[in-house]
């Protein structure tokens, strides 16, 4: 049964399970040596273009599965060793050019860039080329592509570039590390940094001490993910690692949904908090609508904080398929009840690191939240939510999201929000595409996944928020 | 005195919010608010036995018919009531 949608995925995770296994087994420093090896066992290389140049990235994604680089505050790096330094020559005529009559190429050109050579065939001049795409747009035959690296494709916010010697730079002033660039980079050279490494610590001490109970905070997107097995047998196996319980963070959702509404209705204007790498975005590009974002804290912080208050003992890990959420949770207002974030990879990598064949386990049950909790893995839900809120409370404040799927959406919506008039009252954005559904930390990203999240929102025993709140307010 | 009830996903699908209303309302009823410390928590390691209350460090099995025997015959009994 097929895991991942990528090799890189693939290769990624094979590095966490090893870093995990040596870490379960309290020798991780020596086998730091030994696990190049594992992976690329030789004596040819199947992946680079000598098995020490494959070793040497292997010893590196070993770093980025044992927490990164220290001094980066950000969550995601780039392993220059990994960079294939893909060429970008940005538009570019092909071989399909026909050398055609009509030069709507040239036409449409603003900067006068194009020209035909002797066999009619066009010619773009590189020193006066801006990249606008007018002329990839006009030709009838789609002679004209652009030539750019899928991690700047990737970039929304235009963080990621390319250094002097070639390699991807991410730019940290602007990446709102939603993980983009790490899903589409086909030589697995951008990675987010994993905390795997405290988890199984965590893990360790709690059953050793019994002084700490871990819980797991999953997310509603998990109802998409280990398609091979069933939630129950996942549930089973995050206890069988070593976790106190599974909470469902979707029952945080419900717990947003709830404030939020009464947010909105104070304020007249607000824009969701529960995406970091969204509040990531306004926080550096749209400063001037920072005071419009919801005061209430994530659903990961609202049920860590809960879970928190009610039990001193507790250490909080959350597992999602985000890879700001890592992010978030070293930021002051996550920090004190959050202790560490997984992504649904790395789930995958701890599983079988300890030789846990979920889908053997017996099934155990999650079900904390109402179906509205549970809708916020995908993009709408926030606002639906939000809407089910008022009514259950009986107001007649009328919500008017503008649902934002992506960051492309999101900026749209901000722009028309910072100029006034608009015909909305808040602005739901999800960086990724779908929501967290399609979160870079995801084992499978699929478009039956909505279809997933919905199935199992109607699975929930509490159909209203205010029941599935209705013991924890 | 602690009064816990579980409402982990496994005491939550047996009826555990049904326990704690009944619980809620027998507090109210005997005007116990100041002697009972009332609170939820995740889980009490005893999901096959649910659904779980716990009395100070004492963990019980209760079900939503027999709640309000259980607070008679466990929690008001020590309360001397």
């Amino acid at each position: 049964m097929r895991k991942f949608d990528t090799k890189v995925q693939h290769l990624k995770y094979k590095v966490l399970r090893e870093v995990a296994r040596a870490e379960w087994n309290n020798h991780l420093a020596e086998s730091i040596f030994e696990i190049p090896k594992i992976i690329s066992p030789g004596p040819h290389s199947t992946m680079r273009c000598c098995i020490h140049k494959e070793r040497a990235i292997v010893t590196e994604r070993i770093r980025m599965a044992m927490g990164g680089d220290k001094e980066n505050p950000n969550v995601i790096e780039v392993i220059s060793i990994a960079c294939d330094e893909c060429p970008t020559s940005g538009y570019s005529v092909t071989e399909v050019c026909r050398g055609c009559l009509a030069h709507r190429c040239e036409d449409v050109c603003p900067k006068g860039a194009i020209t035909h050579d002797e066999e009619h065939h066009a010619v773009i001049d590189k020193s006066k080329c801006i990249n606008c795409g007018l002329c990839a747009k006009a030709c009838p035959y789609n002679a004209i592509i652009n030539r750019k690296r899928p991690c700047e494709n990737a970039c929304k916010v235009k963080a990621v570039s390319m250094s002097n010697d070639g390699e991807a730079q991410i730019n940290n002033d602007k990446c709102i590390s939603c993980g983009a660039c790490i899903y589409q980079c086909p030589f697995g050279a951008i990675v987010d940094k994993s905390f795997i490494v405290d988890v199984i610590k965590m893990l360790k001490e709690s059953v050793a001490t019994k002084q700490t109970k871990v819980y797991a905070v999953v997310a509603p997107a998990i109802s998409s993910q280990f398609s091979y097995a069933k939630l129950g047998q996942v549930i089973s196996g995050i206890k069988a690692l070593g976790f106190h319980t599974v909470v469902e963070a979707a029952l945080g959702a419900d717990m947003v949904a709830w404030d939020e509404s009464d947010e909105l209705v104070e304020k007249g204007f607000l824009t969701s908090s529960c995406c970091p790498a969204f509040v990531e975005f306004i926080n550096k590009f749209y400063p001037q609508m920072v005071d419009k974002i919801s005061h209430n804290p994530s659903p990961m912080v609202a049920l860590a904080k809960y879970i928190k208050d009610h039990d001193p003992s507790a250490k909080v890990v959350f597992i999602g398929p985000c890879t700001a959420k890592k992010l978030e949770a070293g930021k002051d207002k996550a920090k004190p009840y959050v202790d560490s974030v997984l992504t649904f990879e790395e789930l995958q990598a701890l599983f079988d690191s300890r030789d846990l064949e979920i889908s053997q386990l017996e099934e155990d049950v999650l079900d904390n939240a109402s179906f509205f909790g549970r809708i916020f893995a995908r993009s709408g839900g926030l606002s639906e939510a939000v809407a089910q809120a008022l009514l259950e409370k009986g107001s007649d404040f009328v919500a008017k999201p503008m649902v934002c799927s992506g960051i492309d959406e999101c900026r749209i919506a901000l722009l028309k929000a910072t100029k006034g008039n608009v015909d909305f009252n808040f602005i739901e954005g999800m960086a990724c595409i779908n929501g967290c559904i399609n979160g870079a930390g995801c084992l499978t990203h699929g478009e039956k996944n909505k279809a997933e999240v919905d199935k199992y929102g109607k699975e929930a025993m509490e159909k209203t928020i205010s029941d599935a709140l209705s013991y924890v307010k | 005195m602690t009064l816990t009830i579980c409402i982990g996903s496994s005491c939550h699908l047996k009826g555990s919010k049904k326990v704690a209303q009944t619980f809620e309302r027998l507090i109210e009823e005997n005007n116990l608010k100041d002697k009972i410390e009332f609170h939820a928590t995740f889980c009490m390691g005893n999901c096959q036995k649910g659904i779980s209350v716990g009395i100070d460090d004492k963990v019980y099995s209760v079900t939503p018919e027999t709640a309000e025997d259980f607070f008679a015959k466990e929690v008001l009994a020590r309360l001397g009531k």
